[in-house]
Parts: structure tokens; C-alpha cells; sequence
């Protein structure tokens, strides 16, 4: 989409204005049934569409991404722009520093159309843990586009932006990607910056494209990877354009199916689907290789103790005093401690929303005196037998597949009192955010409920730091 | 395995999250399901295992100690997001 939006460009079919303006038309008939948006940055997006317009008068080269509309999750800064991470109690907060892949994306000319909803601070997999609104699913508005990355992927879905930021730390951008047909890409960690998303897990997580096409995510990719001095994490990177290593030829690649992964409880439709794509990536050349990942079993406990570990240091940054919600209110007080003490409670009581607390609650628990080594260090020793499975593994083949969630888009209020449910739609991503391999999700069919054809997702993983084979292997699949 | 009130309690104190009694008997319940899904850890042998924090393998990344200047409307966001300021800085209640 973002090449062919590019060409209409250079070719003077469009102005960036008017496709800016389209969009915004668009959203404006419709974000009110689908809830995309928590913020609009209309005034940004028409004064940056106005530059790339008169680079195009004057003939200069554009890039890619310049001129072409985009939504950015509201976990990600943007200077001058509210940013909530769907929280109240950030409900005020305008930032005063874009992040580091918003800085570059300012500098390729890409447009700003606002921020987008989540799960409060990316904790969740659905939208429905959002402070705000409930984001719809625009194939189907019963039915949750996913999370936490929600917004974007339902913008990007509806058409509502031409592409879109998330974030990723359990699967944030990949499972909505697979609820919403759409292709979305955790990188390997440290390939792009962290600097300006705002921190849940940060041993896990990586912001992330979300896109219509491989390519285009490929495309994204290569203007927002790289090193950066304000994120300790990032990892120096080639420089490449990734979008160049889309060949379409994947032959001799093989590919390892974990046994794990296609048990017993896996629904039959789902696991047709992903047996007939692996023919097809087979048709195309590939050789499929059944695996074992041992400690599989081990993913989600070790998730479910690191995450809200990090989770709980991180929250800590709330507290009333520097920006966002303060609490401080005697009378309506739960806590009449006075002073400083009772501003931490009552803010935090009240501008956290339930999963957020649950998370903080359960990570300060692992991480309190006595309980450190028998949870939160054996963790981070599991951890590490994991990343041995996954080194082993690429030993033998060069990608691991699975479905990317085990199920469709399912039905709002289907899961939001059982934690534990929700949880394990988790299964098939977390591994890669703990061992910190990429992965990709991309559509691979479709599964009819009443009259709606529901997306299914495919995830490849691949090698640690091989985004271009992973986005080659995908993108054949795609085009034939 | 089951989680006291009292636990709990403490546990919220640490974590500075005032809660209503109800909400500490939601926790009650809720924390002690998904600890007992962690049980699983405990049977495994991981004697002659190290700990991994993130995967990069790489540590000690430092820059200069050199302060750098912040552009003037950084620093004035900076202070404007502050639920209470004066003279540039943040406003807090007395700790002592």
C-alpha cells in the first residue's frame, strides 16, 4: 500500500493534503463506531502534508513514507501531543520530547493523523482493559480487534491510517495483527529504540509496525531501526533497507514445527489452516521439519512473573508528583495518613485501572523480601533454558511457525473476568518477547462465524537480528 | 497456596496502591490463582542455570558524564505537565 500511495505522490495524482484530508474525513464518518482514536493531530498532519507538497512542487525526491498518513499508539510520545497510555492517570499529560522513531519518522516526512487507544500501558490483549474506550474490531464491530495495540491495528483495518505504530512486549502488535488481517512485525529486541514508549516490560518489549503488506512493514522497519544513545538497549544496525531483501525466493529455507505448539488443544479449524499453510510454504520451496521447544510449557509462568515484576518498577514513576493525575482530596481520602504518603495511595488507587494494579500488586509481590529467588530469579534461569530450546532449535531449521492466537476475534466481554483465560491467548507469542527472537504475523485464511469472515494469523520466528528473512518468508507467502 | 488479607495488605503498602477492603479480597483471590499456575516453576532443576535479563548480552553501555543542555520548551513542557510547581520547580508536600 505505502509504494503505491507513493507513486499517486510523485505522479501528482494526489496531494499529500488531500490524502491527509481523506483520511481525516473518513475517520470523522467513522472512529465513532470503531473508537481508534483517543487523540487527532489534525493540525500537525495538514502543516506536515503541506511540506511534503511543496518538496513534490519543486520536484525534489520524497521517501517512501513521506507525505502518507500514519496513527501512532498512545504509549508512544509525540512532542506537543497528549499521551495517556490509555490511562486516566496520565489523562493531562502533554509530552514534552517525541520518542526516538517519532523523531525519525519526522525527519522521513511521514504524517501524523493522532494517537491511537490501548490497553491501559499496553497491559492486555484486547482493548477492553482500556480507561477510555473499547476500540471495535472493523470486520466485525461485536467483536474485540485485539491488544494491546488495538487502536492502530483497527485504524490500519478500517482504513481509517495508511499504517501504524504499536508496541509489542507479549504479543501487542502480532495478535492484533492476526485478529484484524493485517501484518505486524516484533522486532528482534534492542533493533529499535525504546527511548519515548512508555516502559511496561523492558527486558520484553519493542515498538512495532503494523501494516496492509509485508513490504510495507519492511519499509517502516528500515526507517525506524538503529541504534540510539537514549535507549542502552539499541543494537547498532546494518543500515539496511529491508524492503530490498524481498525476493520472493525462499527455497531451501526450512522451517520447524514444534509439537508443542499443535497439541490436542489446539481447535481443529485453526490447525487446518496452519497445516495448509505450511503446504503452501512448502509449494514454494520450503522444508518443513518437525522441532521440540521443551520448556514451552514454562513460557507463560515465566512471562506471568517477569512482565509484572518490570511491571511494578516501572509503574513506580506515578505518583502525582512530576505530571499526570495527583490526587489530593482529604475528605474523599480512603487512607488518612496526610502528607506525602497518602498522595502516593490515593493517586495510585485511583488513576489505575484493574489489570494495572493486578500486575503491580503481583509483581511487587515477586520481587518483595523472601520471595525474589523462588520467583523472580528462578524465572530469569528459566528464561535463559528457554533461549537454549530456541538456539537449538535454529540449529536444525531457519523459522519456527505456529498460529499466531489460538482462536478469531472473539466476542467483547468473553474473557474480561477470567485473567487466567486471557492469559493463555498469550501461548504463541510470549516466547518471542523472552527470548527476544523476531517474529511475524501475517494472515494465512479465514474462518466464517455467521456471516463474517474472521481473520486467522500465521508467526514465523526466525534467528535473532534476521528481520530479512523473516519479512522475505512472509512476503513470498503473501504474493503467491 | 493462598494469599492472607494481611499479605495483601502488605503488599499494597510496598506497591503505594491504597485499597478498599473489597478490593483486597478481589486481590485475594485473584493474585492466588495465578500464583498456583506458577507452581509449575518450582519442580524444575535449574541448580547450574545463570539468569538472563534481557538478550543482547550487552552491558555497561555508558556515555560521558557531561550535563547536556535540553532545549528551552523541553524544559518549560517539562514543567508545565507538573501537578504543582513554582519558580520551575516541582511542588511537593512536606516529606518530613
Amino acid at each position: 500500500m505505502i509504494r503505491e500511495l507513493h507513486e499517486k505522490l510523485i505522479n501528482k495524482e494526489i496531494t499529500s493534503v488531500q490524502l491527509t484530508e481523506e483520511y481525516f474525513d473518513k475517520i470523522e464518518k467513522e472512529d465513532k463506531n470503531i473508537l481508534a482514536f483517543l487523540t487527532l493531530t489534525k493540525e500537525l498532519a495538514l502543516e506536515q502534508a503541506k511540506k511534503v507538497d511543496e518538496k513534490i512542487k519543486k520536484e525534489e525526491e520524497i521517501d517512501l513514507l513521506e507525505g502518507i498518513p500514519m496513527a501512532i499508539k498512545d504509549a508512544i510520545c509525540v512532542k506537543g501531543v497528549r499521551a495517556t497510555g490509555a490511562s486516566k492517570i496520565l489523562d493531562n499529560y502533554i509530552s514534552p520530547y517525541d520518542a526516538t522513531v517519532i523523531k525519525r519518522l519526522r525527519e522521513k516526512g511521514a504524517v501524523m493523523l493522532g494517537k491511537t487507544n490501548l490497553d491501559e500501558f499496553a497491559m492486555g490483549a484486547s482493548t477492553e482493559n482500556s480507561a477510555y474506550q473499547n476500540t471495535k474490531n472493523p470486520i466485525d464491530l461485536e467483536r474485540v480487534p485485539g491488544g494491546s495495540s488495538s487502536g492502530s491495528a483497527a485504524a490500519v483495518a478500517g482504513d481509517l491510517a495508511a499504517w501504524a505504530l504499536g508496541s509489542d512486549t507479549g504479543g501487542s502488535i502480532r495478535q492484533p495483527a492476526a485478529f484484524c488481517g493485517l501484518v505486524g512485525l516484533k522486532p528482534t529486541y534492542g533493533r529499535v529504540s525504546r527511548h519515548g514508549l512508555m516502559a511496561m516490560a523492558s527486558s520484553l518489549e519493542q515498538i512495532a509496525p503494523i501494516a496492509k503488506t509485508t513490504e510495507d512493514v519492511a519499509i517502516i522497519l528500515s526507517r525506524i531501526a538503529g541504534r540510539d544513545k537514549m535507549d542502552a538497549t539499541s543494537v547498532k544496525s546494518g543500515g539496511k533497507n529491508y524492503e530490498d531483501f524481498l525476493n520472493g525466493d525462499i527455497k531451501g529455507k526450512t522451517i520447524g514445527v514444534p509439537k508443542e505448539y499443535f497439541g490436542d488443544d489446539l481447535d481443529k479449524e485453526i490447525k487446518d489452516i496452519a497445516f495448509k499453510a505450511l503446504e503452501k510454504f512448502k509449494k514454494l520451496g520450503a522444508k518443513i521439519e518437525g522441532i521440540e521447544i521443551p520448556n514451552t510449557q514454562y513460557a507463560l509462568p515465566i512471562y506471568y512473573i517477569i512482565v509484572p515484576s518490570e511491571v511494578s518498577s516501572n509503574m513506580a514513576r506515578f505518583d502525582g508528583i512530576r505530571y499526570g493525575l495527583s490526587v489530593d482530596d482529604k475528605e474523599k481520602s480512603k487512607i488518612n495518613t496526610g502528607g506525602l504518603l497518602e498522595t502516593y495511595l490515593d493517586t495510585r488507587e485511583i488513576g489505575f485501572g484493574d489489570e494495572v494494579k493486578r500486575r503491580i500488586m503481583l509483581g511487587t509481590y515477586a520481587l518483595s523480601a523472601g520471595y525474589y529467588d523462588a520467583y523472580y530469579k528462578k524465572a530469569q534461569k528459566v528464561r535463559n533454558l528457554l533461549k537454549e530450546d530456541f538456539e537449538k532449535a535454529f540449529k536444525k531449521v531457519d523459522f519456527i511457525f505456529s498460529p499466531t492466537a489460538p482462536e478469531v476475534a472473539f466476542k467483547f466481554g468473553e474473557k474480561v473476568n477470567d485473567p487466567l483465560k486471557m492469559y493463555l491467548s498469550d501461548i504463541y507469542t510470549v516466547t518471542a518477547n523472552l527470548t527476544g527472537v523476531p517474529a511475524i504475523s501475517f494472515p494465512i485464511g479465514t474462518i466464517k462465524k455467521g456471516d463474517k469472515d474472521l481473520p486467522i494469523g500465521g508467526q514465523l520466528m526466525s534467528r535473532w537480528f534476521d528481520e530479512e528473512g523473516l519479512l522475505n518468508m512472509a512476503h513470498t507467502f503473501e504474493i503467491n | 497456596m493462598s494469599l492472607s488479607k494481611e499479605e495483601i495488605k502488605h503488599i499494597a503498602a510496598l506497591a503505594r496502591i491504597g485499597l478498599k477492603d473489597k478490593e483486597i479480597e478481589k486481590y485475594q483471590n485473584e493474585l492466588s490463582v495465578i500464583l498456583g499456575y506458577f507452581e509449575k516453576l518450582e519442580k524444575l532443576d535449574t541448580e547450574k542455570v545463570d539468569p538472563i535479563g534481557h538478550i543482547t548480552g550487552m552491558h555497561s553501555i555508558l556515555r560521558d558524564d557531561k550535563a547536556e543542555e535540553r532545549e528551552k520548551d523541553v524544559k518549560s513542557g517539562i514543567i508545565k505537565n507538573a501537578p504543582k510547581e513554582k519558580d520551575n520547580y516541582f511542588k511537593v508536600k512536606s516529606v518530613f
